[in-house]
């Protein structure tokens, strides 16, 4: 067992194995004991071979016996939602339709954490190919929240954000292309980051829409998230849309950052349809940053509501190109049939609702006809909404609002109407329209005792800062940050 | 009603790069199926293409060689279709901005007459892989070594009057390419394929015929004889007084006939749109300048060049341009030292005999520019006669040697010492005392009988204008 502080900072814990406090192995062990004793109430992880996460920390124990304790994450297990790539361990996209895939080769961010001296723990469940925001269109099950087993962790990255919510992981990796990264870490009472596009490479992403989607760190605290960021930032060449330039952590740590802060607040950000519990966390948070010398710049970003309807018709369109290679003729599993036309068919008949749904929408967006009205207006729409973005930072630094409009909703209350589900990016869809960094930390809980989250926006390039402001708030909050010592509400 | 065909060629041509468009496989032709792939090019799930520069820099120089207006920035777009050797579902191809547009190619469309066609558009774009049905098999194979090659889609105007101009067109486009360094232009190894539009319309009816576009016109020889039934057809069709059918169809080399493959309603929509993995990319003024700046002399330049500068007959200069390497190698010994007209002359003569009766390709050539030279030297110094200056460059050409290492193994350096030579020479006239007497008694020609047994006693070695000059010497003038 760890003892409770290292449980409570991956920090702490790399820091230990450092000082030979703690062995990796027995990090590891702590980390598959408490899967093997909760994960099936919470259903976080797709798959985890305890053999292989073994080896990794023995091969590192055996590196740090030998006086080498280089990397940033050393003995430290980090979760990997299930379409990043990873040797040696199944990537699904918790889809049947890459049932059992072994991908020849680690992805950028993958690669970066091993390098770093990062575990790779498991692959966490995710809506099919990071379609959802609740988990629920996983093609093999759902995951719960660990605050209530009865209710959504979010999603789509929910599995990672359970994960470290439940002490199951002390660090995750999920992936956000509408708010996949901070809906499930605000659902989960947890920090998660999705980064400026480009900031992080794409490369062993599995993409869902690929001028949207970016790998985010999910973490306990900020701290956590600083130190996963700093390991995962940063360019590479084999992905044609990462930027120069990486994570500056020492920013991230600057402890002035409230001081003297213009803080935007849309009006769009508190319409009716926000929950009151939420609104007044939020309001909440906004008062401990005046008091900590930031000035509130009250905005009008009319363009809001046309966020998702942009976002939904980019996606759709994006995805229904890139989900054409899942064929069955390289990998996967493929239902024969005498004609090549029906092979496929059968084949794609594998995909679960919501991605068919998808691609069928993406597939009339941009078919001959229909283009200029539906994909090209969406492009125009989203140019719009990058330059109300532009005009906001002309007069702010970072905009505050809610992450999701509500706490964490019951399993199944929105799974039969996809247009609800939609809406629960209403806050989280602008930014990876205009490819702007966005953050979301714990900032209280409801009555029920639910978590809620804020989001913090910033310009392009600006993730650094939004770190930094979002760490004095958590300090200033003082929130328990804790691991829940076991999932609730069974 | 008399009908003119017109005719359009949409030619694909493999760019000369060492690796693929997309990823650093090789991108050269043959090896073991699916050797030459890796995790991007056979679309395993979360990879990226990253663009070789090279591929671009090469579609540059074609652009400029066949005078385009260049793009300073460059967009890919996505062609979305359904088939099992396109591993990503898609082809990484420039839909609405194409790298190169509106350029022209002038090419000789008779003997004696020249022309000038427009090229419409050319684009960069990726290659398939292949599907091979194989006889006796319950199955189909994928090999993707192809997928991901680089390509370049040339597509003309509508310009050409008949399936001789389509063919001309096609030879100088090739010969154009291939002088640009931009491709091999194989067509039998698939680095050039070509797809012909045709139409036909009453003579001077202004307005267009309904297009047919032919496929799988896989040889030269096949363009013209394509076009030519394809014309047939059609004329027949509108000679019934019926409408050509707007359809795509493909050649059957077999029989030297069209067949329908599709027809326009059942055309595909491709789905086209901006490839969000690749970011629009600025080429640079800078960077399209230095293409142009590198780019090669084309052929039609460096035939005005021969014979203008160098006075060469047509012909010579014709066939010194037939290839790329050939002109080269022309330039290079004409640059060692060597005269144009005897450098043309050894080059076409010799050399190219060698290669056609090797069937060897001008590439795989064992000698340097510099040792031809070397060999003509040798003979205008007298080293070697004319006729053992051909067997010396015959041996170079198949061993690879040197001149002089050639004449020396071929035994072949004339002997040019009178000590040596008086000898030989006193032994013949002791010898031949009738053909000296016939001398003496006023018969000039018998001295060249004479210089015909010293020349056979030296066993064609030795150097006949001082054979005849020490002759002289000894029996002065002829009835002397």
């Amino acid at each position: 067992m760890l003892p409770a502080d290292l449980t409570r900072s991956a920090t702490a814990l790399a820091a230990a194995v450092r000082a030979r406090r703690v062995t990796a192995r027995t990090a590891a062990d702590h980390y598959l004991g408490r899967i093997a004793a909760h994960d099936d109430a919470v259903r976080a992880f797709l798959h985890v071979d305890p053999a292989v996460v073994r080896a990794q920390a023995d091969a590192l124990d055996a590196r740090i016996a030998r006086g080498d304790t280089a990397g940033a994450l050393l003995g430290v297990p980090v979760a990997i939602k299930d379409n990043l790539c990873t040797t040696g361990q199944p990537t699904t996209c918790a889809s049947k339709i890459l049932a059992d895939y072994r991908p020849p080769y680690d992805a950028h961010v993958v690669e970066r954490i091993r390098a770093e001296g990062g575990v790779i723990l498991g692959k966490t469940n995710l809506d099919e190919f990071a379609m959802g925001a609740s988990t629920e269109n996983s093609g093999v099950a759902a995951s719960r929240n660990p605050h209530d087993l009865k209710r959504v962790p979010g999603g789509s990255s929910g599995g990672s954000a359970a994960a470290v919510a439940a002490g199951l992981a002390p660090l995750a990796l999920g992936s956000d292309t509408g708010g996949s990264v901070r809906q499930p870490a605000a659902l989960c009472g947890i920090v998660g980051h999705r980064p400026t596009y480009g900031a992080l490479s794409r490369h062993g992403l599995i993409a869902f829409a690929s001028s949207l989607d970016q790998v985010g760190p999910m973490a306990l605290n900020l701290e956590d998230c600083t130190l996963l960021m700093a390991v995962i930032a940063g360019h590479d060449s084999r992905d044609s849309t990462s930027r120069p330039g990486g994570f500056d952590a020492a920013a991230a740590r600057r402890d002035d950052a409230l001081s003297g802060l213009r803080i935007g607040v849309p009006a769009e950000y508190h319409s009716d349809a926000l929950d009151p519990e939420v609104r007044a966390a939020v309001r909440q948070l906004e008062d401990l940053a005046v008091g900590a010398g930031a000035r509130l710049v009250p905005l009008s970003m009319p363009l809001t509501p046309y966020a998702i309807p942009t976002y939904y018709l980019v996606v759709t369109s994006e995805a229904s190109s890139n989900l054409a290679r899942f064929d069955g003729i390289r990998y996967g599993p493929r239902d024969e049939q005498q004609e090549l036309a029906a092979s496929y068919a059968t084949t794609r008949r594998r995909f679960g609702d919501e991605v068919k749904r998808r691609i069928m929408l993406g597939t009339y967006a941009l078919s001959a006809g229909y283009y200029d009205a539906y994909y090209k207006k969406a492009l125009q729409v989203r140019a719009r909404i990058g330059e109300e973005f532009a005009r906001a930072f002309a007069r702010c630094d970072v905009l505050l609002g809610p992450t999701t409009p509500t706490p964490a909703f019951p399993l199944g209350e929105k799974s039969d109407d996809p247009v609800q589900m939609y809406l629960c990016d209403v806050f989280t869809a602008p930014a990876p329209l205009a490819g702007l960094p966005a953050l979301s930390m714990p900032c209280g809980k409801s009555k029920a005792g639910l978590p809620i989250g804020a989001q913090l926006q910033g310009p392009t390039g600006a993730d650094a800062r939004l770190f930094a402001v979002a760490r004095a708030l958590e300090r200033r909050l003082a929130l328990d940050l804790s691991p829940l010592e076991a999932p609730r509400g069974a | 009603m008399e009908l003119e065909p017109t005719i359009g060629l949409e030619v694909h041509c493999q760019l000369a790069t060492r690796s693929k468009l997309f990823c650093r496989c090789p991108a050269d032709f043959g090896g073991l199926p699916n050797s030459r792939t890796c995790p991007v090019c056979t679309a395993q799930p979360g990879t990226l293409p990253v663009l070789n520069q090279r591929a671009l820099e090469l579609a540059l120089a074609a652009g400029h060689a066949l005078r385009c207006t260049i793009r300073e920035t460059i967009k890919f777009d996505r062609k979305n279709y359904f088939y099992p050797d396109l591993p990503k579902g898609y082809q990484i191809s420039q839909f609405d901005q194409p790298l190169c547009e509106w350029g022209e190619l002038e090419f000789e469309a008779e003997k004696g007459r020249s022309k000038v066609a427009k090229i419409r558009r050319i684009h960069l774009e990726e290659d398939a892989g292949k599907a091979l049905h194989p006889d006796g098999l319950a199955c189909s194979l994928v090999d993707l070594n192809r997928a991901g090659v680089p390509l370049i889609e040339i597509v003309g105007m509508p310009d050409l009057a008949s399936p001789s101009e389509a063919s001309a067109y096609l030879q100088a486009l090739r010969r154009t390419l291939r002088f640009a360094g931009v491709s091999e232009c194989d067509m039998e190894k698939g680095s050039l394929r070509c797809d012909a539009n045709v139409s036909v319309r009453p003579k001077g009816q202004p307005e267009l015929g309904t297009k047919v576009e032919v496929k799988n016109i896989n040889s030269f020889r096949n363009v013209e004889r394509a076009l030519m039934f394809e014309i047939a057809r059609q004329s027949e069709v509108v000679a019934r007084g019926e409408k050509v059918v707007q359809e795509t169809r493909s050649f059957r080399d077999s029989e030297g006939t069209t067949v329908s493959m599709r027809r326009k309603e059942d055309a595909h929509d491709y789905r086209y749109f901006p490839d969000p993995d690749l970011p629009l990319f600025d080429v640079g003024r800078a960077r399209i300048d230095a293409a142009r700046a590198a780019l090669p002399e084309g052929f039609a330049a460096r035939r005005r060049r021969y014979q203008g500068d160098w006075g060469l007959s047509e012909y010579d200069a014709r066939v010194l341009t037939e290839e790329p390497a050939i002109a080269g190698f022309f330039d290079a010994t004409v640059a060692a030292g060597l005269a144009p007209k005897a450098a043309a002359n050894w080059i076409q003569g010799e050399v190219l005999a060698f290669l056609g009766e090797t069937r060897g390709e001008f590439e795989q050539l064992r000698i340097a520019p510099a040792a031809l030279h070397a060999l003509v030297r040798m003979e205008e110094q007298g080293e070697l006669s004319h006729q053992a200056a051909k067997k010396v460059l015959r041996r170079m050409l198949e061993t690879g040697d040197s001149a002089a290492a050639a004449a020396q193994a071929l035994d072949l350096v004339q002997i040019r010492d009178s000590g040596a030579l008086a000898g030989t020479i006193d032994a013949v006239l002791a010898a031949e005392a009738k053909i000296v007497g016939d001398y003496k008694g006023g018969k000039e020609t018998a001295l060249n009988a004479l210089l015909g047994r010293a020349m056979k006693a030296t066993k064609g070695k030795g150097d006949p204008n001082l054979i005849k000059q020490l002759l002289l010497e000894k029996l002065g003038k002829p009835g002397g």
